[in-house]
């Protein structure tokens, strides 16, 4: 069942409940030493979107595997003995997954499906900026090598300059253009 | 010495074992820090949450300034360690899409992912738009295949094109840091005193 998140509107008269969050500079920390405690351990850090990278490889082997195989950006991550979902970033998204519904059922935010925005946009308007907005991440991560958690994460605190480039791009766009959409989310 | 699995000292058979703990911790860390929330998230271009902020720059800092200290203590060997590669042209025009596709989308590719989990459903949709645009990427990917491999610089790290010691841009950072939490919390008292639409 969907249900349509109506809480934020008509919020004037209304008292919520704080949401229990992690206080921001101790969740800092807590990423920080796991970026740390990744590199230590495997040499790289964390990242995203290279799993979404390979279940579209994955899927377009799987649907047209010829096509696939002379695509230039595809063919480096099809190979014969195994998918290409047998990858080291899956396996780290499927935990990111797992951690997330993890904490939503500790602080009790695991809820009916719901779809959450400014009451200044509907439910479908939302929907449709967020579906405009994921591709042009998805295009975007593979222009730039990796995205928030790959690149400007684990890029910067690795002090590799394309980590640098991407952070302030992406951080330095959004302040640029966040006037021209305020009316999505304020 | 670290790299544990690069230097053997781990069997590469637990790679994945590590890989979805690693995640669950990733997800974890999200999801509790309120990044399963987009407007938890754009509140940082506005000004009225800077959480995005403060979780951010404090994991940035905790890492740099780490990694030096393992490094110091001789427990890793920073020469064995992923560095990203540059890509000059390439980074900034993808880092300017991803600008669009944050304030548009409202999420980066880990947060949505963590927020599909607590049953956000315009968090699916940005995650079924990520698979879209990394598909249509991948089926135009001829047209601007020069354009994406030039530019190449290696590699390289900050010390590596400045020459400047990488303690001096861990201090950097850092004070850069101290100086937005400062900043920021005082801008955002302001801003919140006359936004009534969102809880805090």
């Amino acid at each position: 069942m969907i249900q349509i998140n109506y809480s934020y509107m008509n919020t004037k008269n209304l008292q919520y409940e704080k949401p229990r969050y992690l206080n921001p500079y101790f969740g800092g920390v807590l990423l920080g030493l796991l970026v740390l405690v990744t590199v230590y351990i495997t040499g790289r850090g964390l990242g995203a979107s290279g799993a979404i990278k390979s279940t579209v490889v994955a899927t377009a082997d799987l649907i047209t595997p010829v096509q696939a195989k002379e695509n230039t950006y595809m063919k480096p991550f099809i190979s014969d003995d195994h998918s290409p979902m047998y990858n080291w970033l899956v396996f780290e998204t499927l935990g990111v997954f797992f951690g997330g519904l993890l904490s939503g059922i500790v602080f009790g935010r695991v809820k009916k499906f719901r779809i959450e925005h400014s009451p200044k946009i509907t439910s479908r308007k939302r929907l449709i900026v967020a579906l405009i907005g994921g591709a042009l991440f998805g295009i975007g991560s593979q222009f730039g090598r990796g995205c928030t958690s790959g690149a400007a994460l684990s890029g910067t605190a690795t002090f590799a300059l394309g980590g640098v480039i991407i952070m302030f791009t992406i951080f330095g766009t959004g302040y640029a253009i966040a006037y021209f959409f305020r009316k999505l989310w304020i | 010495m670290g790299p544990l699995i690069p230097n053997g000292i781990i069997g590469a058979g637990w790679d994945f074992v590590i890989a979805i703990l690693i995640g669950i911790a990733f997800g974890f860390i999200l999801e509790a820090s309120g990044f399963s929330s987009s407007r938890n998230i754009t509140g940082v271009f506005y000004g009225y949450n800077f959480v995005v902020l403060r979780v951010f720059f404090t994991a940035v800092i905790v890492a740099m300034v780490g990694l030096l200290y393992f490094d110091y203590f001789g427990w890793i060997d920073l020469s064995k360690i992923f560095i990203l590669p540059t890509y000059l042209g390439p980074m900034l025009v993808g880092g300017v899409i991803m600008g669009f596709g944050f304030i548009i989308g409202g999420f980066c590719p880990g947060t949505s992912i963590a927020a599909v989990a607590i049953g956000k459903l315009d968090a699916l949709v940005f995650t079924i738009g990520l698979y879209l645009g990394i598909g249509a990427f991948s089926l135009a990917f001829p047209l601007f295949e020069n354009f994406f491999n030039s530019g190449n610089l290696g590699n390289v790290t900050l010390t590596d094109v400045t020459g400047i010691p990488a303690h001096w841009f861990a201090f950097a950072f850092t004070v850069i840091a101290l100086a937005a939490f400062w900043g920021t919390i005082i801008i955002e008292k302001r801003v919140r005193k006359n936004i009534t639409e969102y809880k805090f």
